[in-house]
């Protein structure tokens, strides 16, 4: 683990203040702009999933470096009501909220790891990482 | 914060140069319907060239506004989304197969033009 940082979600504004951090992030680590933007917008989708569910939380950075690779891990958690069916919200065109029901699947497919733990009443942690080609 | 819009001809303009929040987005719908209304405009031209970012939530804003436009009766043409943003739209599952776009904003008013006198 290179360094940690957080940008807590709590309003709105912070969708757009954590997506710039992550990108500059990403940016330091030396990913390009296609992949910079893929992980802005995963950033975007997990931040706003926050925002619109559990009311506060946070998005974590990692700056990930073994021995053969580069990375970065995004780290998004909240003390939200959980998620009760995590197959139907991985689904695409799912959604409670009105929107698009891209958010979940699609940052599955910007990113290359994907983990989601979950507990009724308890909030969620959902880890993605990106590697550096 | 407002996006400007501006007004040539019959028609509206707007370059987004700033990146959205979701209210910012919010109200460039209602400011942007109300413009067509007032203005009587039959086309819009929507120019992304400085956007580097469009998750599914602005997808969905400027989808619908492309289509309460539409409603309305006057058409709207996206221009200048970046290959990056392309891509990431892709990966995200979102299409906008119904929206019209063009490669920058001079093609953009050419499209307009097009359609508008088919």
């Amino acid at each position: 683990m290179e360094f940690q940082s957080c940008v807590n979600i709590k309003k709105e504004w912070d969708i757009v203040g954590a997506r710039q951090l992550g990108r500059d992030i990403a940016r330091k680590i030396g990913f390009g702009t296609v992949d910079q933007a893929r992980i802005a917008t995963a950033i975007s989708e997990l931040a706003r999933n926050i925002y619109l569910y559990a009311g506060t939380g946070k998005v974590c950075f990692e700056a990930l470096e073994e021995i053969d690779r580069k990375g970065i891990a995004i780290i998004a958690m909240d003390d939200g009501p959980g998620i009760k069916e995590i197959g139907q919200v991985m689904e695409d065109g799912f959604s409670t909220s009105g929107g698009l029901g891209a958010g979940l699947p699609g940052v599955k497919r910007l990113m290359d790891e994907f983990d989601i733990h979950s507990e009724e009443g308890k909030g969620t942690e959902i880890r993605v990482v990106k590697w550096l080609r | 914060m407002r996006i400007p819009i501006l007004k040539l001809h019959n028609y509206l303009l707007i370059s987004i140069q700033i990146d959205l929040d979701d209210q910012t987005a919010i109200q460039f719908q209602e400011d942007l319907l109300s413009k067509i209304h007032e203005n009587g405009a039959s086309g819009v031209v929507i120019d992304l060239t400085s956007v580097d970012i469009i998750d599914s939530f602005i997808a969905k804003v400027l989808g619908d506004v492309v289509t309460m436009s539409d409603l309305m009766g006057a058409k709207v043409v996206l221009t200048g989304i970046q290959p990056a943003v392309a891509m990431t739209l892709i990966d995200l599952g979102i299409h906008m197969q119904d929206v019209p776009t063009a490669l920058d904003l001079e093609q953009g008013l050419i499209k307009l033009r097009q359609e508008l006198e088919e």
